[in-house]
């Protein structure tokens, strides 16, 4: 049996997806946002990780890889995006690209 | 011989292929081939009807239905029964029309080369002609009513085209001609409205329209008929007790063998040619119909006398008086193409077109195709006189009338075309006044030799006008020096005046014998034949008309009888009286102007066909000459014309024969000699009284006479009174007040647009700008409005938008976590 039990890592789970969640709310540096959202998203995967052992089902591992593979891809797109987007601005503040407001 | 009457179609194709090639072509081809096309076809047409005149002679006054290949069905309508043929009837007086129509047409076509030569519209002139000549075989070979109306309407249209054939001059010249067009068009129409009415009448009484069914005999006591039969072994024949004197054949009886065994050999002819059925069936009568199955006239003979009622779904008729209206409305139609009173007036109008066309149309063969429907419906009126109808009196009535009327009216003529234009009219009302009385003979041989010599008389007026507008041109040349030599593009002036000269002004002739003899020979003959001289054709036609009318009167005490003979008596006097008055001013006596003076003769293309029909109007007579005639009779054959016509008329052999009355013959030929004394000697040597005045017009007496005759005894402004005025003032009227004041200023441009404008206005204002507009309108500020509002929460702050998504999954979530947490804070209590 597991000793410690799946709480913690649920706590740390939401701890870590907070921290990511307060980051891309407050964060103005582009690269810091997509590193938070990086975080919320292995938050997740920690989740994910802890339910499928608490369960023993390998249901969590499968996803989490999915999840892995689609960050990985989302990785290099947003990267790619945030360098275009500073040749073009010289700048990488998300709140200076508002040229879609109303 | 028995499939000739297979040809009859071509006699309409021929004329008809001639008016295509020219109307289509003629502008291509040279005038010379104009010409030659329209007399070709012309000719050809007439070669055709003398091989039917050897297929009805040569059977013995056979006569046949011919169904006419490609025209099978021509009005039929199935579902209600309605079949009316395109048929075309071959018998002695289709084929006598025929003759008169392409006989006379040929040399009026080989005339009008001559004549029409160097104008401008040639071949149409040509298309035309030969356009009116199909028409007018249409009309006579019809085998029903309808067929007959079209060619009746057909040369209706050509007479139309033809006297407004200059309607281009300059004005006010033609203008003059296409209101004579005009005026003969809407006159006729008056006329072919009684037509009309007559068609659909017998339409519904009879059920059919045609003449005679095929194998239906017209006439089964004919003289040629029985002969043949009684060859045949039909007829056993007993000479009639007391009829011995006489000695002729046609006095004895026959008795009627019938058919019996024979009949089927009949069917079996009639099978080997599906085209014509030969009528000269074995039968003796038409008893092997069914009464119903019979012609037009066949069933008028079956049923008339009987008590007989036919249904106007209103109303009921009996069939005898149903006859009564149906002979006054195609006496209508005849006064109106026939020209009688009271329709006669577009006639002399008519001479507005070229000689040519008066020649043919307005003399010799449409005027007369009144005459020949009266003559075709003989069945009518006989019964109709049996049956003690006064019709024959009507008629009677009319045609002398017309005669004497007309007569009168061209004693006080100078247009030399008008005279005889006025002589048509009266020699139409002797043939009309003849059917009246009952010799459909008589009308048939008047209108036969009538129409050779009045064709003579105009081509003989066309020729002097010809001249005499040359001898004007000559004249003028020499005075003046000046060429005319491109005047000859359009060297005619028919019926006008040409720089105030009017060359068919008889005052402007005279001396024109010496000028132009052989013009002169050929129309003192006409002339001597129009005022019924002996031995001239003229002399035997009228005098039958004359003999017949003295027989019905005094023989049979017949009104009309004595009404016809005593009025056309003096009509006959009046005949010659004017058209001697013509001669002397025309041709005797000193020329009265330059042009007369200088007047050259007419080509030879002009002289060849009047020296034809002066021959012929010399002979044509002894084609009807009565038995008994001292000398003549002998020349050719008694009565010829009078047995040939039997066969189709039902009557003539039922009613009288004469035999030749010297007394009757002398009275008129006295009369007609007296009248052209009397004529010589007032006109002879006179010339002109002064102030270019007839020499009646000096005296007391005979001054208002000619001033009557001159003024067309106001005919014309009898109508203008009557008619056109009233109809004028009627339509001004109805155009000024009902129309325009009342319809336009009043109703439509008050009411109607007053009410248009005011329910526009309040559907424009109130409902459309208010309401629509405003609808559409309130829902697109609507929309800017809201999006206005609702575009300033799009900031374009990403972070914003990230935590609007992150309250709104957290509201989800709690949302979806809820439930859970109530059942769980539930289950813990």
């Amino acid at each position: 049996m597991n000793p410690v039990g799946v709480e913690p890592y649920i706590v740390l789970s939401m701890v870590l997806f907070l921290l990511g969640a307060l980051g891309v709310l407050m964060r103005r540096n582009a690269i810091l946002v997509f590193m938070s959202v990086e975080l919320m998203l292995n938050s997740a995967n920690l989740a994910l990780v802890a339910f499928a052992r608490e369960w023993g089902q390998v249901n969590g591992h499968v996803f989490v890889f999915f999840v892995m593979t689609v960050a990985a891809a989302e990785v290099a797109v947003g990267l790619a995006l945030i360098v275009n987007i500073f040749r073009e601005r010289r700048s990488i503040n998300i709140d200076d690209l508002q040229q879609m407001r109303g | 011989m028995e499939n000739l009457p297979l040809l009859v179609p071509l006699v309409i194709l021929v004329p008809a292929l001639g008016a295509f090639i020219n109307f289509f072509f003629g502008a291509k081809l040279e005038e010379k081939w104009s010409g030659y096309i329209g007399c070709f076809a012309s000719i050809l047409s007439f070669i055709i009807s003398s091989l039917l005149l050897t297929y009805v002679t040569g059977t013995n006054g056979g006569a046949a239905v011919v169904n006419p290949p490609f025209v099978d069905g021509w009005l039929r309508i199935d579902s209600i029964g309605l079949d009316i043929g395109w048929q075309q009837r071959v018998d002695s007086l289709s084929v006598t029309m025929m003759l008169v129509v392409t006989g006379v047409g040929s040399l009026i076509h080989l005339y009008a080369r001559g004549y029409m030569h160097g104008d401008k519209w040639y071949p149409r002139f040509f298309a035309y002609l030969n356009m009116f000549l199909a028409f007018m075989l249409i009309l006579v070979t019809a085998n029903n009513f309808l067929m007959l109306f079209v060619g009746w309407e057909g040369v209706g249209l050509c007479s139309f085209l033809l006297i407004g054939f200059w309607w281009d001059k300059k004005t006010p010249e033609g203008w003059k001609n296409s209101n004579a067009a005009r005026k003969a068009f809407i006159v006729n129409r008056i006329g072919d409205f009684g037509l009309l009415m007559a068609m659909f009448l017998i339409f519904w009484t009879f059920g059919t329209l045609d003449f005679y069914k095929a194998g239906e005999l017209p006439n089964t006591e004919a003289k040629y008929i029985v002969h043949w039969r009684e060859h045949n072994g039909l007829l056993a024949h007993e000479e009639e007790a007391d009829a011995g004197a006489a000695g002729d054949e046609h006095d004895k009886t026959y008795k009627c063998v019938p058919a019996g065994a024979d009949a089927p050999a009949a069917d079996a002819r009639a099978s080997t040619n599906p085209l014509a059925e030969d009528i000269r069936a074995l039968y003796c009568d038409n008893q092997h119909f069914d009464a119903e199955l019979l012609g037009v006239f066949g069933q008028t003979t079956e049923r008339f006398g009987t008590d007989e009622t036919v249904d106007f779904g209103g109303f009921q008729m009996a069939f005898d008086d149903v006859i009564l209206l149906i002979a006054l409305f195609v006496l209508l139609g005849v006064t109106g193409k026939s020209a009688q009173i009271p329709l006669f007036i577009w006639l002399p109008d008519a001479m507005a077109g070229p000689t040519p066309v008066s020649a043919l149309i307005h003399a010799a063969t449409m005027v007369t195709a009144g005459v020949f429907i009266l003559v075709r419906s003989n069945v009518f009126l006989w019964e109709l006189n049996h049956g003690g109808y006064v019709i024959g009196l009507v008629i009677t009535l009319v045609g002398a009338g017309t005669a004497l009327m007309a007569g009168y009216i061209a004693l006080g003529q100078w247009d030399i075309k008008r005279v005889l234009a006025y002589s048509t009219i009266s020699q139409l009302g002797f043939m009309v006044a003849a059917v009246g009385i009952g010799a459909y003979v008589a009308a048939m041989f008047h209108l036969v030799t009538h129409a050779v010599f009045k064709a003579l008389l105009f081509l003989g007026s066309g020729s002097v006008i010809h001249g005499v507008e040359h001898g004007h041109h000559h004249a003028h040349e020499h005075s003046q020096g000046h060429d005319h030599d491109d005047d000859h593009a359009s060297p005619h002036s028919d019926g006008g005046t040409e720089g105030g000269f009017d060359a068919q002004d008889m005052r402007n002739m005279g001396g024109l014998r010496k000028r132009m003899p052989i013009t002169y020979i050929t129309y003192l003959v006409g002339t001597l034949a129009l005022a019924g001289i002996f031995p001239f054709a003229g002399f035997w036609s009228k005098d039958e008309i004359l003999a017949d009318a003295w027989f019905e009167g005094f023989e049979l005490n017949e009104l009309s009888g004595f009404i016809a003979f005593g009025v056309l008596l003096v009509a006959a006097a009046f005949t010659a009286f004017y058209m001697w008055r013509q001669i002397v001013l025309v041709f005797l006596d000193d020329p009265r102007s330059e042009a007369a003076e200088q007047a050259p003769e007419s080509s030879g293309a002009m002289l060849l066909p009047l020296l034809i029909l002066a021959l012929f109007s010399i002979i044509i007579g002894f084609i009807n000459v009565p038995k008994s005639t001292p000398i003549f009779a002998g020349v050719y054959a008694t009565y010829e014309f009078k047995y040939f016509l039997e066969h189709s008329l039902v009557s003539v052999s039922r009613g009288h024969s004469l035999d030749f009355n010297l007394s009757i013959a002398g009275i008129a030929l006295v009369l007609g000699i007296a009248s052209i004394l009397v004529a010589n000697r007032v006109y002879k040597g006179k010339g002109l009284a002064s102030g270019n005045r007839d020499v009646l017009e000096e005296g007391g007496a005979s001054r208002l006479l000619f001033r009557l005759a001159k003024a067309r005894l106001y005919w014309d402004e009898f109508y203008a009174a009557v008619i056109e005025q009233p109809f004028n003032r009627l339509a001004a009227f109805l155009a000024d007040r009902v129309d325009w004041d009342f319809l336009h200023n009043y109703f439509h441009d008050s009411l109607i647009k007053r009410g248009f404008d005011t329910i526009g206005e309040l559907l424009s204002k109130p409902f459309d700008l208010g309401i629509v507009d405003g609808a559409v309108n309130g829902l697109g500020v609507f929309v800017q409005r809201a999006a206005e509002w609702m575009r300033r929460s799009q900031t374009g702050y990403v972070r914003l938008y990230a935590v609007i998504l992150f309250i709104g999954v957290v509201a989800v979530i709690i949302l979806m976590v809820t439930p859970f947490i109530q059942t769980l804070l539930a289950g813990g209590a």
